[in-house]
């Protein structure tokens, strides 16, 4: 009896383990707590030249934040979802740093990102490695799937992506300029760079589907970003009689292009420029030459969607970011939005939130209507992704400021015309 | 003809890349300092341009009577607040400080004006051009490039016709004997950083209308800056200008090729010229 409770050397020792390691195992296990808590990473490009794809961030994040809080219903019991925001610095190096750290550090349920190949694809490719699911949007699916040497058919096992296609764009392009009646000869610009490998591509991007359409493309080759001089593109435009360009340009390239295609005496009569003419500011930058610029549209407040978490329309969206931040609207607010709207519909369907499988195969049987459109992995283009509308715009001046008015949607009639296109 | 254009055109970049590598070449040459913050720098007049625009509203070229003097100042006081401190024997403190200093520039200015690509509107300077035969120039290059060589020039008369040069020249020379015959090597380098970044106001200006900038930018145009100084040959001026044409017409030309030659073809000629003459095209300091 005397000896069981005399402290010695061995029971000391077994003693202060377990007390040790009580909390590292208690901490495990949910069931005792009261509302558990799934935990959400999200990598997003806060600060560097991709900046712009999440200046909305703060506010998107908040709202959705606001609604999380109430907490989110899964088999009968009410789930707290902490998000856990980090910057990849606009660097696919760092946003794979970020990710595994999210993964491994903070131990994330599930895995977000969204903003071009360059934060999807490392993201995704950890999620894939260290097996945790994961959502992206906001880029292209060519470079998502390819770009991850994704093989057709097979496809991936925890990684899924919402967005449009390289088809989808060519097709809203051409749906623009074939009501435009201006002659079919178009000048290329694309950049040494993921987007403008992919759309100056001559198998998959846009010369095959311009040629089968009866446009004759010119297209002198790649050129390196931030470059300092185009004036052998326009000499080669000018040459060819280009009255149509296009391309997948950032935003100073385009300014410098454009400036130069003025002083040079070349005058296009359509400009429709990927990514560099997507965000107000850089319109309003260019100033009176920003008037009648064209782009895709993957977003607008016009889009006749609402949000299944919040109930807001597309319009109340993007007008209450701009009355928050007094900044104009961006394209990428409602795919922000949308893509916490697919992780409620998960985490609301998912058999066994404890387990990683269980969250991983509820994600492809989404059949959700976002704000952004129809979210549902059946009827995708290819393994594990699904496509959003995508209907083509033209930067019109009214008054003071610049309206995206959407000047043709044969793809997605349901998104209404708001304007007519205007020859330059 | 395009072989032409492409040089004409090429020559006309090179005023601007002899503009980002002035104030390099001037600072090296003074006080041997490597300063990776020039192209941060150069961002950051161009931002000073715009807030002056836009709180005076006036044209970008007027707002260089504002910038200058402003970037002077920043210059002097960070020279004599910072830089001077890590000037010695040692090439590396000054390396390191000045590769600090353009983190901390970007993200000031990143916190400060955010990541929204930016422009100045100089209005119908943009697009404005002048024929010559075939050949269509814009003003705004050829305006540069006059301006280039205007600043050359005087730079050039700064050092050799005024005792500002002389001092600047003689503490270039040696330091210690210098400060013998009563200079104040402190006060002369704060001076030339001055000078240098007034010249990188300039610069900064004609980029902010010459394309969009946005706080990332200034790092890529360092590299032409360097290449310009190190082709024309180290603390030379004038093979500074010459520097920044060759780099121009090498990337037109590669261009004129193939267009993803262009960057490649003016390191190239960069790597050629350094395989060739280390020292560059006309050296004025051995080593």
């Amino acid at each position: 009896m005397k000896k069981l409770l005399t402290p010695t050397r061995r029971r000391f020792l077994t003693g202060s383990a377990a007390m040790l390691a009580a909390p590292a195992i208690l901490r495990g296990t949910r069931a005792y707590a009261q509302t558990p808590t799934l935990r959400v990473g999200h990598v997003s490009p806060r600060t560097g030249p991709l900046a712009g794809f999440a200046e909305a961030d703060d506010y998107v994040l908040a709202a959705i934040q606001d609604h999380f809080n109430a907490g989110v219903e899964n088999n009968g019991k009410i789930w707290n979802i902490e998000i856990i925001s980090k910057d990849s610095q606009s660097n696919p190096n760092r946003a794979a740093e970020v990710a595994a750290d999210l993964i491994l550090g903070d131990e994330v349920d599930i895995i977000v990102a969204a903003s071009t190949p360059d934060t999807v694809n490392p993201v995704s490719d950890q999620a894939e490695i260290n097996e945790v699911p994961c959502i992206t949007t906001d880029c292209p699916w060519q470079p998502y799937f390819f770009g991850r040497n994704g093989v057709p058919g097979e496809g991936f096992d925890y990684t899924y992506h919402f967005f449009w296609g390289l088809e989808d764009v060519i097709g809203a392009f051409l749906d623009m300029w074939d009501q435009s009646g201006v002659t079919k000869v178009v000048g290329g610009l694309f950049p040494n760079d993921a987007d403008g490998n992919a759309w100056g591509d001559a198998e998959l991007g846009l010369p095959k589907p311009l040629a089968a359409a009866g446009y004759d493309l010119t297209d002198p080759g790649r050129y390196q970003p931030l470059t300092d001089d185009f004036s052998n593109y326009i000499n080669a435009f000018k040459d060819a009689g280009a009255e149509i360009v296009t391309g997948n340009m950032i935003a100073p390239d385009f300014a410098t292009f454009w400036s130069q295609a003025a002083q040079q005496g070349f005058s296009p009569k359509i400009v429709t420029i990927g990514k560099a003419l997507l965000f107000p500011s850089v319109i309003e930058s260019l100033g009176d030459r920003g008037d009648g610029l064209s782009s895709e549209v993957w977003w607008s407040p016009n889009h006749p969607f609402n949000s299944s978490l919040t109930g807001a329309s597309a319009k109340d969206l993007a007008e209450g970011y701009a009355a928050a931040s007094g900044r104009p609207w961006t394209q990428p607010i409602g795919f922000k939005h949308a893509l916490f709207e697919v992780v409620a519909d998960v985490v609301r369907r998912a058999e066994d939130l404890d387990d990683y499988e269980s969250i991983a195969a509820a994600i492809p049987e989404t059949k959700l209507d976002t704000i952004v459109g129809p979210v549902d992995w059946s009827n995708g283009p290819i393994n594990n992704v699904t496509k959003t509308p995508l209907v083509a715009g033209q930067w019109q001046k009214e008054g003071d400021a610049f309206d995206l008015k959407i000047v043709a949607n044969s793809a997605a009639p349901d998104i209404p015309l708001t304007g007519e296109l205007k020859l330059l | 003809m395009d072989f032409l254009n492409a040089v004409v055109q090429g020559t006309l970049l090179g005023g601007l890349y002899a503009l980002f590598a002035a104030g390099l070449s001037l600072i090296f040459g003074v006080m041997r300092l490597v300063n990776i913050a020039h192209g941060d720098l150069i961002v950051l007049a161009a931002y000073l341009g715009l807030t002056t625009t836009v709180v005076l509203g006036v044209h970008p070229l007027v707002a260089l009577i504002v910038v200058v003097p402003a970037m002077a100042g920043i210059g002097y006081v960070l020279q004599r607040g910072v830089l001077n401190h890590t000037l010695g024997d040692d090439i590396l403190p000054p390396l390191l400080v000045t590769f600090g200093l353009s983190v901390i520039i970007q993200n000031a200015l990143l916190e400060g004006y955010s990541a929204d690509p930016q422009k100045m509107d100089a209005g119908v300077l943009e697009t404005a051009s002048v024929a010559l035969g075939p050949l269509s120039l814009g003003l705004l290059p050829l305006l540069t490039f006059a301006i280039a060589v205007a600043v050359i020039a005087g730079l050039q008369w700064t050092f050799y016709r005024t005792p500002l040069g002389r001092a600047f020249r003689a503490t270039s020379d040696n330091q210690d004997i210098a400060q013998l015959m009563g200079l104040n090597k402190r006060h002369v380098f704060g001076l030339a950083m001055a000078l240098a970044l007034a010249v990188t106001a300039v610069a900064g200006i004609l980029l902010g209308i010459r394309t969009s900038f946005d706080p990332s930018v200034g790092g890529g145009r360092l590299i032409f800056g360097f290449e310009a100084v190190i082709i024309g040959g180290l603390g030379n001026l004038w093979g500074t200008l010459v520097g920044g044409v060759i780099l121009g017409v090498a990337q037109t030309l590669g261009a004129t090729i193939n267009p993803g030659w262009q960057l490649l073809a003016g390191h190239i000629a960069f790597l050629v010229i350094l395989a060739v003459r280390p020292n560059g095209l006309f050296p004025r300091i051995s080593g």
